[in-house]
């Protein structure tokens, strides 16, 4: 599904300094891959250069047969609408809409009919367990309920590639680990690619492989 | 309070730069334009009162009478009362100069009775002629005088039509910086039609009278018509004459502060808003929330000081180019002829430095005390409740509480003729509008329930759940579009009355006069008879003005007096043209009215020839020319009464397919040169809507500030939003919007806010036109107009009005599509 070749990235403001280098890596449907490494190893870059959000230096990504590289910023939004989801560790559900509006953003960019993106955010509000809560704003959610609304925005529009961003970094390790399986479940029955960074062995271990990101490239981690 | 406050508190101003210099930059605007207009009225009349002064001298009271004066023949009689220990007869005529502009006030004076009572209008005569005071071609100048009409050999001045030839033959030293000429009485009488007539008496009472009882004693004296006043009276007529359309600016000016407040309110708010965090963790450490409210109510302070010692800086740059390009009665011709000087005003100017602080610490006020509320465990917590900060609750009750009072406000009297209750209404509704607006918002976002784009759904359903975003990014809004439109109505209703009015009080082809009303110019029937001889002349109407005092207290009105018929039309408001009750009949203007207490059908006395003769209230009028009121009664009747045969205009009915060019041409020949002024209507109508624009145009500079500062609004709005939006506008980015959806995301939200603010203050600006309309002027210039409104202009304004908040939004909010947005998702813990 995601096949990365050659991906280089150097530090932003030090030309000589490389953030990574050469980094090769295909990634199956339905598979998920955790990236774990030091603090300030770019993994957080990695995704923004996977997502078309930072410019890469060198290298090619494909996506479900499609080129990615070279493409320009507003092709690359609409490459992302379509293909991609995302979890983040600070959830990012917009106060001002309800769960199930939250939840039909992407479908709203991807210009669906309002009562047909309504229908798909509630089946999918349905499958992380908070269907009844569907009309109630985002204000009284515990974090654990906050990031199940994040996941469901993150898979309703059947994205190729989903990139999780430190997805149970604000939870405890029990609402870590409910999320976390969800998040997995959600990834592997929709067909997609995941790509999980973190931080922790606990949510790393739940996943298909783990690969450590430095200089040097992306290695499995127990050759890290 | 410790080092917190410079290093959290005031820091915080330097850290949001634009913020607070919109801020300043609005406190100091209306704190300029208020002080601005106070120092250059001040500055006029105190000139003016200064004038008064120097003309009355010692003197403690004065007989004033019409304009074409009253029997000499009283002065004997007041000079001889035990009351009076000196008594200083005047002739006062404002000569026209033939061939110049406007006319130079002459006073005739008895130099053997001036030492006693105004030893400053002594003239001093050139060379060694020791009569030259009495000489009858005698005419002393004061500087001013000299300097503005560059003479140092001899005048022209013009009585009825006939040219009189003065020598200059000195100054007055004692006056400096009014203009005008001094001669002696006898010659004044002569040359200008007022043998054995005076204008005015001054009188010094004797030791141990005091100004009641000689008023007392005197007054019995005096003919209709001619009454005793103080001799500093003129200047409160003044002040009071010039004191509405003063009060009028000041509040414009205020207007322009309010909004300038509104603005340190959105910036304040939005900073609180910004700020949870922090002052969560300030808490945490033990800072306590009345510290915290303290820190807050300073940083609007300090924005207010600031702001205001700019104003003030600002307001006398402002007054000095006034002075120099306006002139000091701002275009409305109630000081023309003074040259004040700008002086330094220490207690207006510190008053207006408090009111830029008050502007500060009320703008603050709110947002200070939403800080008492933050909860610290959850105001820890990035992102936590800001967008709940924002969530307005309208209050329609308290809202109606405030049109209620804007009801009641407008049934109020003028206080010391301001309509106080008028402009307190005015505030009331402001304030109702800004409390309207989360309704209004709510109301329209439920009107448009956008189906298909992802930036109109996203901006619908931000600003239905964050009404409050809305009333902190247009309360500025709301306040200056009700201002600009309320303006717009009011003015555009009362250019389009003038206009109607012009119609109808000039139905002529032609008209001829020899000088203004109050000129030394006028028509004898002879004179009028040659006009009347002219080939093409159909039919002539002879005006006839004067003024006369129906109450000592107030100043005088006009009195015209002309034929009353349907061809020559006066635009009734009561009443009838055709009287048939028993009676004299007068047409009373809409001021008299109000002014006298007077309806149709009701007695009115008028003093002609000092006699009182008794009419009949025949109807009402609308007269835009004089602010203190006038009254029309037939000619034939003035004449019967007064014998006064002359004629200050003349109006002329035309044979058909006369040139009215050609009939000008012939009246001049049979004239000496520049003696009358002869104008077609269009050419009066020019010049009269002339004078009104003028007389507008620092009102629309003032609107023009007052709309700017609200869109400072939306600009510190939008630019501290989208600072605090910062990760929803990466999440966003991520989800796949491109920069230019997150553009017209930001424009949407622009445009629907001030869409909100433009249609609230539409709707403010409506009922606020009414309140200046039937209540504001009506109870300071005691006329009435027409509602009309300007469709076009309002909605072409509104329109651009939202397209520039929406350009306003997107630039302000730059940051949000900048790449620091796509890494903001990560920043929040």
């Amino acid at each position: 599904m995601l096949e990365i070749s050659r991906l280089s990235k150097r530090r932003p403001g030090d030309a000589e300094r490389s953030l990574f280098r050469g980094l090769e890596l295909r990634i199956a449907a339905g598979e998920c891959v955790a990236v774990v490494g030091e603090s300030g190893s770019g993994k957080s870059t990695l995704l923004n250069c996977l997502a078309g959000l930072e410019p890469v230096d060198d290298g090619e990504l494909r996506l479900g047969g499609t080129t990615l590289t070279g493409l320009d910023d507003d092709a690359y939004a609409r490459i992302r609408r379509e293909r991609f989801g995302f979890v983040f560790q600070a959830f990012h559900i917009l106060p001002h809409l309800t769960l199930a509006q939250n939840v039909a953003l992407p479908l709203w960019l991807l210009q669906r009919p309002a009562a047909q993106a309504e229908r798909e955010a509630l089946a999918m509000l349905e499958r992380v367990g908070l269907r009844d809560r569907a009309a109630d704003w985002p204000a009284g959610l515990s974090g654990g309920e906050q990031q199940r609304v994040a996941i469901a925005r993150a898979l309703v529009h059947n994205p190729q590639l989903v990139l999780a961003d430190e997805p149970t970094g604000n939870l405890d390790p029990a609402r870590a680990d409910d999320v976390l399986d969800l998040l997995l479940a959600r990834i592997r029955d929709s067909g997609a690619a995941g790509i999980l960074v973190t931080h922790s062995r606990r949510a790393a271990a739940r996943c298909d492989r783990i690969l450590r990101l430095s200089e040097s490239g992306l290695l499995p981690a127990d050759e890290g | 309070m410790s080092p917190v406050l410079p290093r959290i508190f005031l820091a915080s101003l330097k850290r949001r730069r634009l913020a607070s210099a919109l801020s300043l930059l609005a406190i100091a605007l209306g704190v300029a334009l208020g002080l601005a207009v106070q120092l250059i009225h001040d500055a006029a009349l105190g000139e003016f009162g200064r004038g008064i002064r120097q003309l009355a001298g010692g003197a403690d009271l004065q007989v004033v009478g019409p304009r074409t004066g009253f029997d000499e023949q009283l002065y004997f009689q007041l000079a001889q009362r035990a009351e009076v220990a000196a008594a200083s007869p005047v002739v006062e005529v404002d000569a026209r100069m033939p061939g110049r502009e406007g006319t130079l006030r002459i006073l005739g004076i008895d130099v053997f009775r001036l030492a006693g009572i105004q030893p400053e209008l002594m003239p001093s005569a050139e060379g060694n002629d020791t009569f030259a005071t009495l000489r009858p071609d005698a005419v002393f100048l004061s500087a001013a005088a000299r300097q503005e009409l560059h003479e140092s050999a001899g005048l022209m001045l013009q009585a009825g039509t006939t040219l009189q030839r003065l020598r200059v033959a000195g100054d007055i030293p004692g006056v400096a910086g009014q203009v005008l000429g001094v001669m002696d009485i006898a010659a004044a009488q002569e040359r200008f039609g007022m043998l054995g007539r005076l204008t005015r008496i001054d009188l010094r009472l004797a030791d141990g009278s005091n100004r009641a009882q000689a008023t007392r004693a005197l007054q019995p004296l005096l003919p209709a018509g001619v009454v005793l006043r103080p001799a500093d009276a003129a200047a409160g007529e003044a002040d009071l004459l010039s004191r509405a359309y003063r009060v009028n600016l000041t509040m414009l000016a205020a207007i322009a502060l309010l909004t300038g407040g509104f603005l340190v309110f959105s910036s304040q708010f939005l900073s609180v808003v910004r700020r949870r965090r922090e002052f969560a963790f300030l808490l945490a450490l033990g800072m306590t929330r009345r510290s915290l409210m303290r820190g807050l109510l300073t940083e609007g302070a300090v924005l207010g000081l600031v702001g205001g010692a700019a104003g003030v800086g600002l307001a006398y740059g402002l007054a000095a180019l006034a002075f120099r390009f306006v002139g000091a009665d701002l275009g409305a011709g109630y000081f023309s002829g003074l040259r004040p000087a700008l002086v330094f005003a220490p207690l207006a100017s510190a008053a207006y430095l408090l009111l830029g602080v008050f502007a500060g610490v009320a703008g603050t006020w709110a947002p200070a005390a939403a800080s008492l509320r933050i909860p610290v465990a959850r105001g820890l917590h990035a992102g936590e409740g800001a967008s709940e900060a924002l969530v307005a609750r309208a209050r329609p009750g308290v809202a109606a509480g405030f049109l209620l009072a804007a009801f009641l406000l407008c049934q109020l009297p003028p206080w010391q003729g301001v309509p106080a209750g008028g402009y307190l209404a005015i505030a009331c509704l402001l304030v109702t509008a800004v409390m309207l607006v989360p309704v209004a918002s709510h109301g329209l976002t439920a009107l448009l329930q956008p189906r298909r784009s992802p930036v109109l759904r996203l901006a619908t359903a931000r600003l239905a759940a964050a009404p409050g975003q809305a009333v902190v990014a247009s309360a500025g809004v709301v306040a200056s579009v009700a201002l600009a439109v309320a303006m717009a109505i009011m003015v555009s209703s009362f250019r389009s009355s003038v206009d109607h009015w012009l119609d109808a009080v000039l139905p002529a082809d032609l008209y001829v006069r020899a000088s203004l009303g109050s000129g030394s110019g006028f028509l004898t029937p002879g004179d009028v008879a040659r006009i009347a001889a002219v080939p093409g002349v159909a039919s002539t109407d002879a005006v006839r003005a004067d003024s006369v005092r129906l109450d000592a207290q107030r100043p005088a009105v006009t009195l015209i007096a002309r034929a009353v018929h349907s061809g020559w039309g006066l635009p009734l408001v009561a009443g009838s043209l055709a009287y048939e009750g028993s009676g004299q009949p007068a047409w009373i203007s809409e001021a008299v009215a109000d002014l006298h207490q007077l309806s149709v059908g009701q007695p009115l006395e008028l003093p002609l020839a000092g006699e009182p003769q008794r009419f009949m209230v025949a109807g009402i009028w609308r007269d835009y020319a004089r602010q203190n009121g006038s009254v029309v009664i037939d000619r034939q009747c003035y004449i019967r009464l007064t014998g006064d045969e002359r004629v200050n205009d003349l109006a002329l009915r035309l044979a058909p397919a006369i040139e009215p060019g050609q009939v000008a041409a012939a009246i001049r020949e049979r004239f000496d040169a520049d003696t009358l002024e002869i104008a077609v209507p269009a050419k009066i109508r020019r010049i009269t809507l002339a004078i009104f624009d003028r007389t507008f145009f620092i009102t629309y500079l003032m609107e023009a500030v007052a709309v700017l500062i609200g869109l400072f609004g939306v600009a510190t709005t939008f630019a501290a939003l989208s600072t605090a939006r910062r990760s929803e506008f990466g999440m966003l980015r991520h989800l796949g919007m491109t920069r230019a959806d997150i553009a017209r995301l930001l424009a949407t939200e622009g445009a629907w806010t001030a869409g909100v603010g433009v249609v609230t203050g539409i709707l403010a600006g409506l009922a606020v036109a009414w309140v200046l309309i039937e209540v504001v002027n009506r109870q300071s210039f005691h006329w009435s107009m027409d509602f009309h409104l300007p469709y076009l202009p309002v909605g072409a304004f509104g329109t651009g009005l939202v397209a520039l908040a929406a350009a306003v939004a997107v630039l302000a909010g730059r940051r949000a599509m900048s790449h620091s947005a796509v890494r903001a998702v990560r920043e929040d813990w």
